[in-house]
């Protein structure tokens, strides 16, 4: 704990807070970039890209154990592998583009066959007996362990500038995701744009994969945003909350991997970024379970007051028990069942209120399905005084009438 | 093509023929349906189970693993309906939140317990090993086939896949008309009482229980591609379902089969004294595959009138103006 705590303050080492740091940047250039790819639900191409970059990786890795004898260049990697992602991207968009196959066919075939290949080249550097082979192994679960500190303050500095583009686009990536049409007649260019965005995508996995591994990297990109996505309503609060969350998680994550052995850092960046969503899911004040609860057990009590009143009204029995205990708690009816004064009051309001519903709903069908209270909330504060005054006018004659 | 071939890939052959035609059987309808990715999401929530499996019962023992994948398969599917009906998520990113979460919780699980002892690591479950499926009581050669003895010695995972892809392809033929129904039109498959929820529910585990039987063979990642890339390049080739059945199944065997031979032999032709990962290379064949399918399928724009309107010929191209100026001046 002492540990975890240590790292957390960023005094367990310069390099161990690097990492931290490093980490942090990175979930929350990951979370910015992956909002906005939710909001174009296109999440998980960020899966076909991150095992996209296993061949390129390898190859990479190839390239530089046969000209240097050493293949664990973390620039030439990361090269490589945003080379072939690229092109796997590219595979995507054609897939979709021009044949008859849907996006989710593509990503799927993309990313095994990547990946495949990328095994494929993985075994062929096992058998080429060079150095450095562990280094590569680190990209599929990511590690930090033995992180250099150029690695780190590459990935710290990349992060950083990726962070950059996002803020510099942000307004072309807010309007492609809403309205691709009035985009376009603002004068932006979508399919620019996507690239602008898949680009920054790209960019982020590529950087992260020696931090969070190629499999789990593209959690980075879904969770944090998804997360944001209970929180608010509103584009650019959701791309600021889901970098919040990325880099919450990257900080975190990366200070309980390094306060103890046998602590994945992927997987526990992961895990972390994973209960920030399960919080979020339970207690988020609009979508959460919570709120979803309490708005049911809400509904239900006004369903059964309004329907006791009108029994009362009608002088009816009523002895359905939670109808008594929401009248008897509301003061609308004594312990024996007997309506107080102000309960009769209430139940003339009721009906009052019910018949004006009533004449509303005949008279404006359209309006009255397109209410979303079904004619719970009061009448004089749901419709504009005039219409309700024009509703009273209505049936007070007609009620005259017939008496 | 004698004894050694009995001894050393017939085993391996059969195999990869066995879990590359009953993934891509179900995987027709996941493209269809466009659940590609489910695939992808079960495969990778094997890892989970079987570490889960192992911590629970302490051993590797091929029937625990199988139960515990099985049962972290079926959870991952109703978590992900939980995140996307509670949560109003959309599909895919729900999948993404839970199938990264429970890998993320396997390799942790993974790194805390002590499977030193224990062959258990997160590469095998990623790409396997089939090269390792030989059968020594084979050394006969092809009379083994016909020996009882020998026969009893083959590698469980053989009966295993066997029965799997039997189990697969009596699914298909007795929920036949239901998928079908549900796969095309789910509105008029609920008029009709053909259920399509469970029915889809059970194409589901079954996508999950062919995953499961053929990771700990061959690895996740060729799963996902046999899911995949054989009824996409299917799906190129034809406009009717049979045929298209047909078409994947012809794919995943040539996959299969030129896979395991390009990565035991081809290094061998080029000079090299190694072979390479077999799993890697037959996900490799059914990518170019598909590619071939991309380039050249015959249906890859779409039915017959789509694709003609897609390559307008010089004559077609002017005939189509001409409709058009023709409409304008109506």
């Amino acid at each position: 704990m002492t540990a975890f705590l240590t790292a957390l303050a960023l005094g367990a080492g310069y390099n161990t807070a690097l990492v931290t740091i490093g980490a942090a940047i990175l979930g929350g250039s990951a979370g910015a970039i992956g909002a906005f790819v939710l909001l174009r639900k296109r999440s998980l191409v960020s899966d076909a890209v991150s095992h996209g970059t296993l061949p390129g990786l390898a190859l990479a890795f190839i390239l530089m154990a046969l000209l240097t004898g050493d293949g664990r260049n973390i620039v030439a990697l990361m090269a490589g592998a945003a080379l072939s992602a690229a092109l796997g991207l590219f595979c995507v968009e054609w897939i979709t583009r021009r044949t008859r196959l849907t996006e989710d066919a593509a990503i799927g075939a993309v990313l095994s066959v990547f990946f495949g290949f990328g095994i494929v080249l993985l075994t062929v550097i096992q058998s080429l007996q060079t150095g450095g082979q562990a280094g590569i192994a680190g990209y599929l679960l990511g590690s930090t362990a033995g992180m250099l500190r150029s690695e780190a303050e590459t990935i710290a500095v990349a992060a950083l500038a990726t962070g950059a583009a996002i803020f510099v686009l942000r307004r072309p990536f807010t309007l492609v995701c809403f309205d691709e049409g009035y985009a376009a007649t603002r004068g932006i260019d979508v399919r620019l744009t996507d690239l602008a965005m898949m680009g920054v995508l790209l960019a982020v996995t590529v950087i992260g994969l020696k931090v969070a591994g190629l499999v789990l990297i593209v959690a980075l990109t879904i969770i944090p945003p998804v997360t944001a996505r209970f929180w608010t309503d509103r584009p650019e609060r959701m791309v600021l909350i889901a970098a919040a969350f990325g880099a919450a998680a990257g900080y975190v994550g990366a200070a309980i991997s390094a306060s103890d052995r046998g602590l994945p850092t992927g997987a526990v960046i992961v895990l972390t970024a994973a209960a920030f969503f399960a919080l979020s899911l339970v207690l988020s004040p609009v979508r959460g379970l919570m709120s979803g609860l309490a708005t049911r057990l809400r509904f239900r009590r006004r369903v059964h007051e309004r329907q006791g009143l009108l029994a009362l009204a009608r002088g009816e029995a009523i002895y359905d028990p939670l109808t008594i205990k929401v009248l008897r708690r509301a003061g609308h009816i004594r312990a024996d069942g007997v309506a107080t004064l102000e309960g009769r009051a209430a139940a003339a309001a009721a009906v009052r209120e019910e018949a004006l519903w009533g004449l509303y709903r005949r008279l404006h069908p359209d309006e009255a399905a397109a209410l979303d209270h079904q004619g719970l909330a009061p009448i004089a504060k749901a419709l504009p005084p005039d219409v309700v005054a024009d509703l009273a006018a209505r049936l007070d004659p007609a009620g005259a009438g017939a008496r | 093509m004698g004894t050694d071939f009995v001894v050393l890939s017939l085993v391996p052959i059969t195999i990869g023929i066995l879990v590359c035609v009953s993934c891509a059987l179900l995987g027709n309808f996941l493209v269809l349906r466009r659940q590609s990715l489910i695939g992808d999401a079960v495969s990778h929530v094997v890892l989970p189970g079987i570490v889960g499996a192992f911590i629970f019962t302490g051993t590797v023992a091929a029937g625990a693993m199988l139960l515990g994948a099985g049962i972290a398969a079926v959870l991952a599917v109703l978590l992900i309906e939980v995140v996307r009906r509670v949560g109003r998520v959309e599909p895919g990113a729900a999948m993404g939140v839970v199938f990264t979460t429970l890998f993320a919780a396997g390799v942790l699980l993974l790194e805390q317990s002590d499977t030193s002892s224990v062959h258990l690591d997160v590469e095998h479950a990623l790409y396997g090993n089939l090269e390792s499926l030989i059968w020594l009581a084979g050394g006969a050669g092809w009379p083994a086939l016909l020996d009882p003895g020998a026969l009893a010695a083959l590698p469980p995972q053989l009966p295993r896949l066997a029965l799997v892809t039997l189990a697969v392809v009596v699914f298909l033929l007795v929920f036949w008309k239901e998928l079908v129904i549900g796969t095309f039109d789910a509105t008029f498959a609920e008029s009709v009482g053909a259920r399509p929820g469970p029915v889809g529910f059970a194409l589901i585990v079954m996508v999950a229980v062919a995953a499961v039987a053929a990771f700990d063979a061959v690895g996740s990642i060729i799963v996902i591609a046999m899911f995949i890339c054989p009824p996409a390049a299917a799906r190129l080739m034809t406009d009717r379902l049979v045929p298209q059945l047909g078409w994947s199944v012809a794919f995943a065997v040539v996959s299969a089969i030129a896979g395991y031979v390009l990565a035991g032999y081809g290094p061998l032709w080029l000079g090299a004294a190694y072979s390479v990962s077999a799993a890697g290379m037959i996900a490799t064949v059914a990518g170019l595959i598909l590619a071939l399918a991309c380039l050249a399928g015959p249906r890859r724009f779409g039915t017959r009138t789509a694709a003609r309107r897609r390559r307008p010929s010089p004559g077609r191209a002017s005939h189509h103006q001409s409709s058009i100026s023709n409409s304008l001046q109506v």
